[in-house]
């Protein structure tokens, strides 16, 4: 009964494609999954708007809005029909594109970004039998997506025309790139104990159980320093706090998307909380085992379900940070990067590997728990020393 | 610098947001038009006239002495004396106002009607929710608006009214023993001129 | 020649000319990412994924932001007034038909192409990830050392002068 619960998507598929004549039903097949994803993940993207203005509310002593139910009734449903009235404000406000802007990328830029995130949807595994498509190289199809988001930032804010723009535009790229490197460099660790690229390879050796407890990688030392390298960096490439200054609203108004209005900024929006849901299902699949169950009792719930899950529980965190931590400084957020994320992913690599060839079960966690733990030390001590906390001296122009 | 200081500050955050929901230490908001928050004791908005009794015409306070139009720094009042008098509660024939208005989009709450009113009778009140929709007329307020019973003042200003009332009825009792003193003095007088004496000037007046 | 296969070749070139064509350079610039992920589509056409990922990731990720910097921290961003063809253009229109006309018909008549259409072997990352690391090894250690000399050569030419050596009038 549970198996045909956690494969009732696929079977549905099946059944609606079967009503097409036979050339057409590949294309019906893509058609019923592209619409699957355009219709869950932006109602998905509403519903973690709301928890997000309600949890950070809670956080900061407030509610969050708590009035809007069902629009026009009185019913209020603790606040989360707000979404409706945003959206429709979002539709309905007027464009102002600036005069001296160029038009054709400023019209282009939020639909530059938008198409790369909607596309890397299409290789993450959301249950058993559920990849809409399984690339040979599905890990590097996403990361390549993901630079492509990098030009779109500079469209946007080059074409608005304005300093404070393009400033913010700048500054988003550089940080972008500077934390697609740690990124990337931990996900390399996962590819090289797994060896392959293909996302359902890498969960299907996550589908293993020892004593009850499944072979997530993050239950492994090299893996936890990888994941947690990897939650940084997907942070900062999404832009949220504490990585937001390209678009902190104290700083630089905007930042890249400071000449958007209406439907525009709401594409942008839209882009980035997917990218953000894109990046952490990457890092669910990558480190916490996709849509497998952590202990070996529980696999009867559906996958889909745990895969879910797993990603609401990592936006959450999401949140949680956003509501803690305070903005850093584009200098601070450069060195974590540079020379913090960058030599820890590197000795991340260098650890998977001394795991991978050492067989003796205890004696390679104790080897690479001391190795994570002293590498972590000595280069968070390193990074503190760098700080040259003194008298404050001026270079003045000769 | 390892990040344990990350980890403390989001078991704060952490502990913030479950409390929220159980304590409401936690959560100090208050959702204004259905929940209010107590006013403290010296709350001031906009005057009001003080009446004492049940009948806002015959128990004003007011006199109409006009010290408070002429006070006004932006001349918010505008008051019409009246052509015949009442009695007031030293049981003196006063004037009373016609006509008390104050333009409360121009006053400015600085009390000094207050300070200067000899009478005890314009004080100020500490409603708010006036807004309206009608621009020219709708924050002129009348006599009949103005006008709040003494036991209205008590509960709103506890402390001001109890001294309010303390002023007035010393000023009763002065003036109750001035008038009883008076009395004996006139039935002193009456008496001494009843019986038979030596020539009397006659009784001076009082 | 699928359908897909011309789409995608007409695209290709027409970018490629947009990049020659357009006055302001932030344009063309990106007009060149269009070129670039044209050609990663022809490499995805013929299977070779990997190939096609690595384009993208490389050329449109990296070198087309690299271009539009370069191009934003070297001028003023204005464009120019007059147009970008120059006075002999006919000449040189008729000089390029002749070149491609040459080289066409040489390398239709050639034998070293082959005649007859195999089909592609389906080459999978593994396959790509054993010839890097066994038949293809020296060369890759040998442009890992490239690479990593021109990053230090980067960063010495980044690097904050030291204050004796710039101004040596300086007092302190």
């Amino acid at each position: 009964m549970f198996n045909t619960l956690d494969q009732i998507f696929v079977n549905a598929l099946h059944w609606l494609v079967s009503f097409v004549p036979e050339p057409w039903r590949p294309l019906a097949s893509s058609m019923l999954c592209i619409s699957f994803i355009l219709m869950v993940f932006p109602a998905f993207f509403s519903i973690i708007t709301i928890f997000e203005r309600k949890g950070i509310g809670r956080i900061q002593n407030r509610y969050g809005p708590n009035r809007v139910g069902i629009p026009f009734t009185k019913i209020r449903l603790c606040g989360f029909g707000q979404f409706v009235p945003d959206g429709l404000k979002m539709l309905t406000k007027e464009d102002i594109v600036p005069r001296a802007a160029d038009k054709l990328i400023h019209f282009l830029a939020p639909v530059v970004m938008l198409i790369p995130v909607l596309l890397a949807y299409a290789v993450l595994p959301f249950g058993r039998n559920m990849t809409m498509t399984d690339y040979d190289a599905g890990l590097l199809f996403f990361f390549a997506i993901g630079g492509a988001v990098e030009i779109a930032v500079f469209m946007a804010g080059w074409s608005s025309r304005n300093k404070y723009s393009l400033l913010g535009a700048m500054r988003a790229i550089a940080q972008m790139i500077s934390y697609e490197i740690p990124l990337i460099l931990s996900a390399v660790t996962v590819v090289m104990v797994v060896g392959s690229l293909k996302l359902e390879d890498i969960i299907a050796a996550q589908n293993q159980y020892t004593y009850g407890i499944a072979h997530w990688h993050v239950f492994t030392p090299w893996g936890l320093l990888g994941f947690v390298l990897y939650f940084i960096a997907s942070l900062a490439e999404s832009n949220r706090t504490p990585f937001d200054l390209p678009e902190a609203e104290s700083e630089i108004i905007a930042g890249y998307f400071t000449e958007y209005s209406g439907f525009k900024f709401a594409l942008f929006f839209l882009g980035e909380y997917l990218g953000m849901f894109a990046i952490s299902g990457l890092g669910i699949t990558l480190f916490l085992g996709g849509w497998t169950s952590p202990v070996s009792f529980l696999t009867w719930i559906p996958s889909y379900i745990w895969f879910f899950s797993k990603l609401i529980t990592l936006i959450f965190v999401f949140i949680w940070i956003r509501a803690t931590l305070p903005r850093l400084r584009m200098d601070q957020l450069m060195n974590f990067a540079w020379k913090f994320m960058l030599p820890l992913a590197l000795i991340n690599i260098l650890i998977a590997g001394i795991w991978h060839f050492m067989n003796v079960e205890w004696q390679r966690w104790i080897v690479c728990s001391t190795l994570v733990l002293a590498a972590y030390v000595w280069l968070g001590r390193g990074l503190m020393h760098q700080q040259k906390l003194g008298k404050r001296t001026y270079r003045y122009a000769e | 610098m390892l990040g344990e200081q990350i980890i403390k500050g989001m078991a704060v955050t952490a502990r913030n947001f479950f409390e929220s929901y159980v304590s409401k230490d936690r959560l100090t908001t208050v959702q204004y038009p259905e929940e209010r928050l107590p006013q403290k004791g010296n709350t001031r908005q906009f005057p009001f006239l003080v009446y004492d009794g049940d009948d806002a015409e015959k128990g004003l306070r007011c006199v109409a002495c006009q010290i408070c139009e002429k006070e006004c720094p932006p001349k918010c009042i505008y008051i019409v004396k009246s052509k015949d008098k009442k009695p007031d509660y030293k049981g003196q024939m006063q004037v009373y106002p016609v006509r008390f208005d104050i333009d409360l989009s121009v006053c400015m709450s600085c009390s000094i009607c207050v300070e200067v009113c000899p009478f005890e009778s314009i004080k100020m009140n500490t409603e708010f929710e006036l807004s309206t929709a009608d621009r020219f007329g709708g924050l002129l307020f009348g006599k009949d608006k103005l006008a709040k019973s003494n036991s209205y003042y008590q509960k709103v200003h506890p402390k001001d009214a109890a001294e309010s009332d303390a002023v007035i009825a010393a000023e009763k009792a002065k003036a109750e023993a001035k008038a009883k003193a008076a009395a004996e003095a006139k039935a002193k007088a009456a008496a001494a001129a009843v019986s038979p004496a030596p020539p009397v000037t006659p009784a001076q007046p009082l | 020649m699928s359908p897909a296969f011309f789409i995608t070749a007409i695209v290709t070139i027409l970018a490629a000319a947009t990049v020659m064509s357009l006055r302001n350079l932030v344009h063309c610039a990106l007009a060149m990412a269009i070129t670039f992920s044209g050609i990663a589509a022809i490499y995805l056409q013929l299977n070779a994924e990997f190939v096609g990922f690595a384009e993208i990731l490389v050329y449109v990720g990296a070198i087309a932001i690299l271009i539009v910097f370069a191009i934003l921290l070297t001028r003023s961003g204005e464009a120019p007034e007059k147009s970008v063809l120059t006075a002999g253009w006919a000449a040189g229109l008729v000089v390029s038909v002749l070149v491609f006309a040459v080289l066409g018909w040489s390398a239709l008549n050639s034998t070293a192409l082959p005649t007859t259409v195999t089909a592609a072997p389906k080459i999978t990352v593994k396959k790509i990830g054993e010839a890097l690391m066994g038949k293809f090894i020296l060369p890759l250690e040998i442009v890992a050392l490239v690479l990593t000399a021109a990053m230090i050569g980067a960063v010495i030419i980044a690097l904050k002068e030291d204050a004796k050596t710039e101004n040596p009038g300086r007092k302190s």
